[in-house]
């Protein structure tokens, strides 16, 4: 318990002066919340004092109480709409005993939170979750043993409520006046044992989020809605396709436009900068249409996308090999073989991309949606040849992202923008159809199933094939992988990583089959492409549980109880018992025109457990079917925040179901042609079918991500239920009522 | 060229210089200092930009800022009546309808401007009324839910 010392001195002063200018403009990323039930004695929240982050295993990196009668908790993770914020407070106030409303949270800021690499994978709470826990726990060990020696009696005699300790004599003192206004350097030993979840008070609540309080008042919560005094305004006009060059301009009738402080050109890099924001959007019309471009087409065209994955030169990658299984398959009683497709398909969040980036001599801040601030720093210190200590990267909650979106790349370009205006603030907004063209898609992807059964419905073999792109793109430290860096002069190159887990997640069945095998082809398609929520998962589960369906319908079996048949871990098995209790799957009206559609997956094989109910109506009259609801069981063990959990899966089922029966980008050979809402539909209210959660809490198992469950299972269980009513098999996403032979239904 | 535009905006009567042909979104970002509208596309296509004018719900990302003179404009900000949240607000907080919160701006003030209109509304008159606005993180059942609650809120 000491003033704690930093190594390195100019880092440290740089930290101090960022956190000063922070603390005088808006509070960020010490936004203060509404207390509520907080009691009159308690002052208001101070924030705490910036301390740069130096080691993960201290408790100081992820707990603070040196704010009077609040704790601060730290995390590497980033608030994208999925609760986290809330999640990580209930776990922090439960083992240290303080009211969730006494409770702050400070998310991913190089400058203070520990490198939790990207928000990604549905792993904030399995990953941040328990090094919050651990760090709490000690921390609450530590505290009881300081008043144990001050009172000379032993720790477990001492009892905690809402942070003041008390001892059987009635001796009181709150963490704060222990502490007297240091904080805790200690280690986190793993000494401390986390509560037993039958003693839990905070976890399990549907505490509600504070940032929507905030948010329904418009007051200031994204990277969108920062003001620092002097702030200006950048605008970025992007090639028109990916590999157009820019031939020439001429800039001169754009710098004489009022309030416009610079243009920039670099390589095929275009942006200006104004005063106000409609200045720069009005210069950017400009730049636009006077802006000549050497056009260089896209070569595969959409209508080939198919042909030319299949055609992926080169071997496959064997993610899982079965020898004579081709035999099986073969000789198996009843066996079948089938192709499925997933187009390109968007992030498309709502705000389009937005960061804010200020250089102050060769110190540079910015101030970013990105799901990884440590990533994003590595990755302008590339950019820049830059030490990664002279950068500080503050994340910002941005408009939903699902993944990778154009957060980054908006970040690596307010970033070079503001270079040229060195001691101003830059705020940079993509336009709409910057969003639409360049954020990376989800990829295309291509599967071959085939499998075969003996006479008793028991599944003796399953071959998969893939066919995909890259799920992850993501800043590494390239600067290249920030899409403008390719276009500077000279460009950055780019090369694509070689994750391909990705591509396979959820590829093999876990099903009780004898023989399983998947090889993985990795394609390089026409379109920029990285992470969307669930990356192949979605498509691999679509295909895998349409597959499966197909096969219960040759063999005559109901989707429920075959699905229980092969299943061993009982943990899925009640994901699909639950189901079928609750819509009532064994009494349920089958009626011409009207279809149920069952699918289950466990997320990665190894997360959380859904298995959902689509049900859809068809109007033979319109050619069109509607779906009318969707009811999904989800177990992702120890449940946090239940109403949170349920809002994320809800929010999932309903985005997957707009993926599966909507979208796909459309391009062409001139470049992406899906550049705004009306080119590239998504799901809105009418359209929205009725849905139902039911949560299985399992408090006796550690929990599990559950942001990307939903996804892939809820685009099956769509075409299986357009199958039970319409007998139209649709192997092709999306959902498109076209698709269905409408003649051969009688 | 910038001329004057006199706004009332939330209660208060403002006159600012600006180009004529300015949209609406950007004079409430940039001169009135309010965050609740958003920029979503720029094309009258998603409702994170929307206001209450003069009683109806409407997109302020294209039309221009002379076009709402005379009009008596309100803004997410503004729908607070005597530090109290209004119904639609708080069933928004109640009912937790919200993930990342970019389309809520949107939501609530075609929420507010419905029940104006119709206090009573169907379900199928909600999801019309918030047709259009565009959620991408996909929780309309969520709003639907809020919006029968205020409903029920302000008819008690």
């Amino acid at each position: 318990m000491k003033e704690l010392e930093t190594a390195n001195a100019s880092r440290r002063s740089f930290l101090k002066s960022t956190g000063h200018l922070m603390i005088g403009f808006s509070l960020y990323p010490f936004a203060s919340c509404e207390t509520k039930g907080a009691s009159l004695e308690i002052p208001p929240y101070e924030g705490t004092p910036l301390r740069p982050h130096i080691d993960n295993k201290l408790i100081d990196s992820w707990i603070r109480l040196d704010a009077e009668g609040y704790l601060t908790v730290l995390s590497g993770k980033q608030e994208l709409g999925q609760g986290i914020k809330t999640a990580l407070i209930q776990i922090a106030a439960e083992e240290l005993d303080i009211e969730p409303a006494r409770c702050r949270i400070i998310n991913s800021d190089t400058g203070q939170t520990a490198n939790e690499g990207f928000t990604a994978g549905s792993n904030s709470v399995e990953g941040s979750g328990k090094a919050i826990r651990n760090a709490a726990a000690e921390a609450r060990l530590y505290l009881l043993k300081l008043a144990a020696q001050k009172w000379n009696t032993s720790p477990e005699s001492l009892t905690v409520a809402n942070g003041i300790i008390k001892s059987p004599k009635g001796d009181e003192i709150s963490y704060w006046q222990l502490l007297e206004g240091k904080f805790i350097e200690e280690k986190i030993t793993g000494e401390a044992v986390p509560k037993n979840p039958s003693q839990y008070k905070y976890v399990g609540q549907s505490v509600k989020r504070d940032d929507i309080q905030k948010m329904v008042k418009g007051e200031s919560h994204f990277v969108h809605d920062l003001r620092m005094p002097g702030t200006v305004h950048a605008r970025i006009f992007h090639p028109p396709s990916y590999q157009d060059r820019l031939a020439s301009i001429d800039l001169s009738g754009i710098e004489s436009m009022p309030g416009v402080l610079k243009v920039i050109k670099n390589g095929s890099f275009l942006a200006v900068v104004a005063e106000r924001e409609y200045q720069a959007v009005k210069a950017r019309e400009k730049l636009k249409s006077l802006a000549v471009w050497n056009k260089a087409p896209i070569e595969t065209p959409s209508d080939q996308l198919f042909d030319s994955m299949k055609s992926t030169a080169g071997k496959p990658e064997e993610v899982k090999l079965s020898p004579g299984i081709a035999d099986v398959i073969a000789k198996a009683p009843i066996n079948h073989q089938a192709e499925y497709f997933k187009p390109y398909t968007m992030h498309a969040s709502m705000g389009p991309s937005c960061a804010v980036a200020l250089w102050e001599a060769d110190l540079l801040t910015v101030w970013t949606a990105t799901q990884g601030v440590y990533p994003v720093r590595g990755t302008l210190a590339d950019l820049f040849s830059l030490e990664e200590e002279k950068i500080r990267c503050i994340g910002v909650p941005g408009s939903g992202c699902y993944g990778q979106n154009g957060s980054d790349d908006v970040s690596g370009e307010a970033a070079l923008i503001a270079k040229e205006m060195p001691g101003t603030h830059v705020r940079l907004q993509w336009m709409r159809e910057d969003e639409h063209k360049w954020e990376p898609y989800g990829t295309a992807m291509s599967f071959q199933l085939s499998a075969g059964m003996d006479s008793d419905g028991k599944i003796l073999a399953w071959d998969t094939n893939v066919w995909s792109d890259s799920h992850s793109t993501r800043p590494n430290g390239q600067a290249a992988s920030f899409v403008s860096a390719r276009h500077l002069a000279p460009p950055f190159p780019f090369k694509k990583g070689g994750f391909s887990g990705g591509s396979y997640r959820n590829g093999i069945p876990e099903y009780t089959i004898a023989a399983k095998q998947l090889h993985l082809y990795n394609y390089s398609g026409p379109l920029r492409t990285s992470s969307l929520r669930g990356l192949g998962a979605y498509g691999n589960t679509f295909a895998m549980e349409s597959f499966l369906d197909e096969l219960i319908q040759k063999s005559g079996n109901d989707p429920i109880d075959f699905r229980l048949r092969n299943l061993e871990d009982p943990r899925a098995k009640a994901v699909l018992e639950t189901l079928a209790e609750k819509t009532g799957w064994k009494s349920r009206q089958k009626a011409a025109g009207y279809g149920f559609g069952i699918a289950y997956s466990r997320y990665k094989n190894s997360t959380s457990y859904f298995a959902v109910l689509a049900e859809v109506e068809i109007d033979r009259e319109a050619k069109t079917y509607q779906l009318k609801k969707l009811t999904g069981v989800i177990d992702s063990g120890l449940v946090i925040n239940p109403d949170g959990l349920k809002n994320q899966t809800e929010g999932g089922m309903i985005q997957s179901a707009s993926w599966s029966m909507i979208e796909e980008v459309r391009y062409d050979q001139d470049g992406i042609k899906s550049t705004d809402w009306t080119s590239y539909p998504i799901l809105r209210t009418i359209q929205t079918p009725e849905i139902e959660v039911h949560l299985i809490d399992r408090p006796d198992t550690p929990p599990m991500g559950a942001g990307e469950a939903a996804m892939g299972p809820v685009s099956a269980a769509i075409a299986n239920a357009i199958f039970d009513a319409t007998g139209s098999r649709i192997r092709d996403l999306p959902l498109k009522a076209e698709k269905i032979d409408w003649d051969a239904i009688s | 060229m910038p001329q004057n535009i006199t706004l009332r905006v939330n209660g208060e009567t403002k006159t600012i210089s600006a180009d004529p042909e300015e949209p609406l979104l950007y004079i409430l970002r940039d001169e009135f200092a309010l965050s609740g509208a958003k920029y979503g596309c720029g094309l009258h296509q998603c409702g994170a930009c929307m206001v209450i004018a003069d009683s109806k719900a409407e997109p302020t990302c294209l039309r221009p800022c002379s076009s709402f003179e005379n009009t008596e404009i309100t803004t997410l900000e503004g729908l607070k009546k005597n530090g109290k949240l209004h119904s639609v607000q708080q069933a928004f907080i109640d009912t937790q309808a919200a993930q990342c919160g970019y389309c809520l701006n949107g939501m609530i003030i075609s929420a507010v401007a419905l029940l104006e209109e119709n206090p009573k509304p169907s379900e199928n008159e909600i999801r019309t009324a918030l047709d259009p606005v565009i959620c991408r993180c996909g929780t309309h059942s969520r709003f639907i839910k809020a919006v029968k609650l205020a409903s029920q809120t302000l008819n008690q």
